[in-house]
């Protein structure tokens, strides 16, 4: 935690309110962003019990599961969830606009442009906390290799039909979630502690009630009070009047109304099969509704308030304008959904259970250079981001007091004018370091001269910094117009780039070498049939959890 | 529960699936042993001091006769801050070799081979203080290495099928050493307490026990609420005191010498403190900077490059935005 933020934190204790940590909004909030609420069930090591799903706040679809040891009712449950899921993203993969896109070309091995898809909008899911995502990625694994009846006529236990598919969905969402400055898949608390800071601990902030309760609560009552009842306040039954925004669920609703809910539907099943087509069939058969319904308006009690809260967040976040270079990151967005649907269409198969050497590598360096490039776009779009930056020396806001023209010694002399500024930020320079600002949304780079020490009667010349501007200014000998600063300007520098490249080219797949375990599947070392497996689907048992 | 399920498959048949998983992981080519070849100790026991020296008995003997022995919930003691603490770990193997390995069997799973970080952590660290209380079973035991390497099983993908990793707990193992050597023994802690002093419960009023809670030093931290029953209490006490630790143990390392909220924002915000104090000066620079930074955007929206694009107020929004809490 930076100064800033820790001060902020404080504040937030001293007001009993949260304070902000942004002055614009980071991260993309879609129109219409599909809301996930999942529940698992306690000591099942993450069987599905119930979720709300959906785009419309008044209306989320509930879907849950009787008794979550029963294969069929799971699988009937994700079969639903698909059905609530991959119509949405499909509308988003139907609308398209033309794009270009550099390949290499496999014969002549030159870098061409090729004309593509992208999707206009991207599809959004949120979810209310962290282990919300990590539940979308385990959901996802244990989906994608399932085998439907179509897929294998043989298969024991077979998944409904787009259970796979969306298996590989929420596999490509989950591992999305991991690249630095993606909004594909977000969950609230991590949107709303970017933004906001509050009076309680990091750890305390993935309480979603108690993180809404301090930056937005009740007329009449402090944050601090607001979330210390989130956190602890119960009914005369004993139960949470907050339920934790899962997928764990409270211990006390498990064990005094959740668990004589799935036990009285287990009485009602068994009685429902040994009366047959008896004469009492019919009205088992009602009894066994009664306790699903029970069952579906408990769960759908706890997840409400949850729902409800994500939607309120939202709304907080709405509130900010978007940073300006939030877009930009969003466009990466869909390109990741436009490039995942197209191998879906390819018929490529699933994402394997691990990644192979070149490819581990590979995401490990485009998550380090998002990581920069978020900071950076972050700083540029937010002068409360840019202060932090300006506090440890990187980044410094400057006047311009002077500027003499100068040119560069070659042949054909280009301007290398001498721009002298005043600061009281205390940036690192040291001659010759590089430093930026943003012209047209374009960085102009100039490198560090030395502080005008000179200037022997200016006892505060320490602020005073000379700066040799390097590009940008057009290839004439004249500067082009407006591309120099003039005196009395106000410009904001940085000390690190605005547009963070990746680092050194990684090989193909195809060409990972031996030292890094070869290219997959091509290794003599591994019997043809561990290369089919790396796609076959989980060995099945009994007491299978999901 | 699926938890107790799963211990009890995994331990079935005098251990064989274990053994099995364990010659697989730690033992390199040579075959697990077969199933009549394990000892399978009678541990039962009157109170925990008869299991511990039940335990330390069947540890020796294993050790003695260079068998393989499973000892199922061996009962363990181990002194901290001056009072024996019982320790149950899950299983320990002793090998022909002398070797006794603490198995741990989870209920988490372990997915494509790694199951999560977090839970891992904890798992070694809690096989840890297993180990550091055989130690000194073995230290009595001629022969008697304890590895520093533990057994963790848990189920596999989305079974109830066993999957094991060995799990090298060397750090854990010194950190606790340090933790163990560094506390202060109980009888100096109570010896510090008003005369009468009780936490029997029924022995005395709720007023009686809060105040007999409130008389002993507690060092809070936001850790604390995942691990102690007395968190919310404790916290509670922080926050009163105004103490920084109640924002993460890191906050106070970063503020110096000043321990309080109101210490620091006063420092902040120029009312109080030593401007020579280098942590004064550097909180005094970032209070300045952030109130710049919001006057800025409060006043022009502009982003930091100076490029103004025309939005609106931003921190003032916030505020209107009066939805129903829906916690209330
Ligand atoms: S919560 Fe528990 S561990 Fe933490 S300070 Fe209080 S008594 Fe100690």
């Amino acid at each position: 935690m930076s100064l800033i933020s820790t001060l902020a934190r404080l504040e937030a204790v001293e007001s009993g309110r949260a304070r902000p940590l942004a002055t614009v909004r980071h991260r993309r909030i879609s129109d219409e962003p599909l809301v996930l609420v999942p529940l698992t069930t306690a000591g099942e090591a993450g069987a599905p019990l119930g979720a709300l799903v959906g785009t419309d706040r008044d209306a989320p679809r509930l879907l849950t599961v009787a008794q979550p040891r029963d294969r069929d009712l799971r699988f009937a449950f994700l079969g639903e969830l698909a059905e609530a899921v991959l119509p949405y993203l499909d509308t988003y993969a139907e609308v398209i606009e033309p794009a270009e896109r550099n390949e290499t070309d496999p014969e002549t091995g030159k870098r061409v442009k090729v004309e593509v898809e992208l999707c206009v909008d991207a599809p959004q899911l949120i979810v209310p906390s962290r282990p919300g995502i990590d539940f979308v990625r385990l959901l996802g694994r244990s989906m994608r290799f399932r085998r439907t009846a179509e897929d294998d006529p043989d298969t024991p236990y077979p998944a409904p039909p787009r259970v796979p598919l969306l298996g590989r969905w929420l596999t490509h969402y989950g591992e999305r979630a991991r690249v630095p400055g993606s909004s594909l898949l977000l969950a609230a608390t991590d949107l709303l502690n970017r933004h906001w800071a509050t009076g309680q601990s990091s750890l305390e902030d993935q309480h979603l009630g108690a993180l809404l309760a301090w930056i937005d609560p009740p007329e009449g009552v402090s944050g601090a009070e607001a979330a210390l009842r989130a956190e602890l306040d119960r009914d005369r039954g004993g139960q949470l009047r907050c339920p934790p925004a899962g997928p764990a669920t409270d211990p006390a609703f498990d064990n005094r109304l959740l668990a004589p809910a799935i036990e009285g539907y287990d009485r009602a099943r068994q009685a429902l099969a040994a009366a047959e087509d008896g004469p009492g069939a019919e009205e088992q058969l009602a009894r066994l509704s009664a306790a699903e319904r029970d069952i579906r308006e408990l769960l759908a009690g706890v997840m409400r308030p949850t729902w409800d809260a994500v939607w309120h967040g939202l709304d907080l976040l709405r509130a900010l304008p978007e940073g300006e270079r939030v877009a930009d990151r969003w466009t990466r967005d869909r390109w990741s959904f436009t490039g995942h649907r197209d191998r879906v269409r390819a018929g490529e198969p699933p994402q394997p259970r691990l990644d192979d050497a070149v490819t581990a590598a590979q995401k490990l360096a485009s998550r380090e250079t998002a990581q920069a490039q978020l900071e950076a776009q972050e700083a540029l779009d937010d002068p409360l981001v840019f202060a932090g930056r300006r506090l440890s020396g990187e980044a410094f806001l400057s006047e311009v007091t002077e500027v003499v023209m100068a040119y560069s010694e070659s042949k054909r002399p280009s301007p290398r004018p001498l721009v002298t500024v005043r600061t009281d930020d205390r940036p690192h320079l040291e001659a010759g370091t590089k430093v930026f600002r943003s012209l047209d949304g374009k960085p102009q780079s100039a490198e560090f001269v030395r502080s005008s020490a000179e200037d022997a009667d200016d006892n505060d010349a320490d602020g005073v910094l000379v700066l040799r501007l390097t590009d940008r200014m057009g290839r004439g000998k004249e500067p082009a117009p407006g591309s120099v600063p003039e005196k009395g300007d106000r410009i904001a520098w940085t000390l690190f780039e605005h547009d963070q490249r990746g680092g050194p080219k990684l090989p193909d797949p195809e060409e990972t070498p031996w030292t890094h375990g070869g290219p997959p599947g091509a290794d003599d070392a591994t019997p043809p049939h561990a290369r089919a497996e790396a796609h076959a689907p989980d060995p099945v048992t009994e007491e299978d959890f999901l | 529960m699926r938890g107790n399920a799963f211990e009890a498959k995994v331990k079935a048949d005098g251990g064989t699936e274990l053994m099995r998983l364990l010659s697989e992981r730690l033992s390199g080519q040579s075959p697990p042993p077969a199933s009549g070849e394990v000892l399978v100790p009678d541990l039962s026991a009157a109170g925990p001091e008869g299991r511990t020296a039940r335990t330390a008995l069947a540890l020796r003997e294993a050790t003695e006769a260079r068998a393989w022995a499973l000892l199922d919930h061996p009962l363990l003691a181990l002194e901290v801050a001056g009072s024996p603490a019982y320790l149950e770990p899950d299983a320990v193997v002793v090998r022909p070799d002398g070797r006794w390995t603490v198995v741990e069997i989870k209920s988490f799973p372990m997915i494509d081979g790694s199951a999560d970080a977090a839970k891992v952590g904890a798992a070694a660290r809690q096989a840890a203080v297993y180990v550091l209380a055989l130690e000194r079973v073995a230290l009595h035991t001629a022969g008697a290495e304890v590895a520093d390497r533990v057994l963790l099983v848990c189920p596999k993908d989305f079974s109830n099928l066993p999957a094991a990793s060995v799990v090298d707990v060397r750090k854990q193992l010194s950190v606790t050493r340090r933790q163990l050597a560094r506390l202060t023994r109980i009888e100096d802690i109570a010896a510090g307490l008003p005369e009468g002093t009780t936490f029997d419960l029924g022995h005395c009023s709720g007023e009686e026990l809060t105040a007999a809670v409130e008389s002993v030093a507690a060092a809070y931290a936001p850790e604390c609420l995942s691990a102690c029953e007395l968190a919310f209490h404790c916290r509670h006490r922080a926050r009163a005191e105004g103490a920084v630790e109640t924002l993460g143990r890191g906050v106070r390392g970063e503020l110096g010498g000043l321990t309080t909220v109101g210490a620091v924002l006063a420092a902040a915000h120029g009312g109080a403190g030593d401007p020579a104090d280098p942590t004064v000066s550097a909180l005094r620079r970032a209070a300045a900077l952030r109130a710049e930074a919001l006057a800025a955007a409060g006043a022009s929206g502009a982003p930091a490059d100076g490029a103004v694009d025309g939005s609106g107020p931003a921190v003032s929004a916030i505020g209107s935005a009066n939805e129903a809490v829906t916690c209330r």
